[in-house]
């Protein structure tokens, strides 16, 4: 009955690599910008802390597919140009999920007693420095699991590009489904797609989260 | 030289540190014992600029920590410090504690901060716990490796947050003989601790601190022996009980 499917199998698995490519620039410009909006969310100086505070608000108090809107549609105003699906997605993801990363690392700074970044500081080590080999590699493998999740719902989220127009995986999907007709079979096999790559995503969680419980290491 | 002038500290209303002052000679070995709250601890992180202070100042080598245009992450290369609760970084091998410091800060070759680090678990005495985790090494293993990570910038200065204090009775001698040799090699120490057969073997001075002031100061003799406040008697009642 996957006929369909298969007569257009190539033009979707391209679809679901743009996918992949959308989630990781998503994910790395996400988990890095996170790990700033972090630091940022524990600052002392007002002058960092409220306007990072104020943004991490306001963009997790709105749908996710009305920032993907808006920034396809404000940006050529902005810039003076179009521009196009795939960089604005991108950038629309990493601006959105560094809110939501950005929380997942402050809670994992938290755990960090102020005694270990002092013992870091005593050894002349500066703020950035400490940053980089203390504070950041603590935090990510202890939130290494929430990390995992959120990125799995990243990936989820990347479906919503396609109200741009970007031909991600739901996006051809639909296309073959206009000249197919065939939506319960064509839309059953994207699902299915998404379930099988989250499900190893889950399986990876699942490990570090046996791993870091295991080693104590943290 | 390490020079404490009139230094004071609050935190909101309460204040911590009154009036401290002292004169810390190079070479000298220097405890600080009183009860607890009676801002010992603070005193030492305001030496180092950890903890910022509203009153008076502190000079190292004739550098003012509470001047604005001074550099504390350069000051503190040359002040060395050991916490209670040690503080190793949980992410790192004992080495790599030891090495990132002189690779980062001094931009030491790997090979270099290695051999050094190699050096300084060997002057601890636990050549062999190099590529061991903090979380498979005993208190005073965990304590060893601190006192070797903030040796390995090579410091003048050497500073002790109740070193043993968070270690089962059996360890802390290991400790104390790490601090005690140290000290006998010309190192300059702040110690606060309440070991007073550290102080008896090393200290140059004891300064008795509470409620943020130095209310006695002394020789070991002369302190132990004969103090002169009441609230110093109580104290030594208490910890030679």
């Amino acid at each position: 009955m996957f006929d369909a499917v298969g007569r257009n199998f190539g033009f979707l698995m391209g679809g679901l690599w743009v996918t992949f490519q959308l989630s990781f620039f998503a994910l790395t410009g996400g988990i890095l910008l996170g790990m700033i909006v972090g630091l940022a969310r524990l600052s002392k100086k007002p002058w960092i802390y409220y306007p990072v505070t104020a943004y991490v608000n306001f963009l997790r108090n709105i749908p996710l597919i009305l920032v993907i809107f808006w920034f396809y549609f404000v940006m050529p105003i902005l810039v003076g140009r179009s521009i196009d699906p795939f960089p604005s997605a991108v950038i629309s993801f990493i601006i959105f999920e560094a809110t939501y990363f950005g929380e997942i690392f402050r809670a994992g700074y938290q755990t960090i007693s102020k005694d270990l970044v002092n013992a870091s500081y005593a050894t002349g080590m500066t703020y950035w420095k400490t940053a980089r080999y203390i504070t950041i590699p603590i935090a990510f493998r202890r939130m290494l699991p929430s990390l995992i999740t959120q990125s799995i719902v990243t990936f989820q989220d990347t479906s919503l590009a396609f109200v741009i127009g970007l031909r991600e995986l739901v996006r051809r999907t639909s296309i073959v489904d206009n000249l197919e007709v065939r939506s319960i079979e064509l839309y059953g096999f994207a699902a299915l797609v998404y379930l099988v790559v989250c499900l190893i995503g889950s399986q990876i969680s699942h490990y570090f989260e046996e791993k870091g419980r295991k080693a104590s290491i943290i | 030289m390490i020079e404490i002038k009139k230094l004071n500290k609050w935190f909101g209303d309460f204040q911590v540190l009154v009036d401290v002052d002292e004169v810390i000679e190079r070479g000298q070995t220097v405890v600080i014992c009183g009860p607890s709250g009676s801002g010992k601890s603070t005193l030492l992180r305001c030496i180092n600029g950890l903890e910022p202070f509203q009153k008076g100042d502190v000079t190292v080598d004739g550098v003012s920590v509470a001047d604005p245009k001074t550099n504390l992450y350069k000051l503190r290369e040359k002040i060395g410090m050991v916490f209670q609760r040690f503080e190793l970084y949980p992410h790192m091998t004992a080495l790599q504690n030891i090495t990132l410091a002189p690779m980062k800060v001094r931009k030491w070759s790997r090979r270099k901060a290695e051999e050094k680090a190699r050096q300084l678990l060997e002057r601890v005495g636990i050549p062999d716990k190099a590529d061991v985790y903090p979380a498979n090494l005993s208190g005073g293993q965990q304590q060893r490796v601190a006192i070797a990570r903030a040796l390995a910038m090579e410091p003048d200065y050497m500073m002790f947050d109740e070193p043993t204090s968070a270690l089962d009775p059996e360890m802390i001698k290991e400790v104390l003989d790490v601090m005690i040799d140290l000290a006998k090699g010309g190192m300059t120490m702040l110690c606060v601790t309440h070991e007073m057969g550290f102080a008896r073997e090393v200290a140059d001075e004891i300064l008795f601190m509470d409620h943020g002031r130095i209310v006695e100061r002394g020789t070991y003799e002369g302190f132990f022996n004969n103090p002169k406040t009441d609230r110093a008697k109580e104290f030594l009642a208490q910890i030679l009980d």
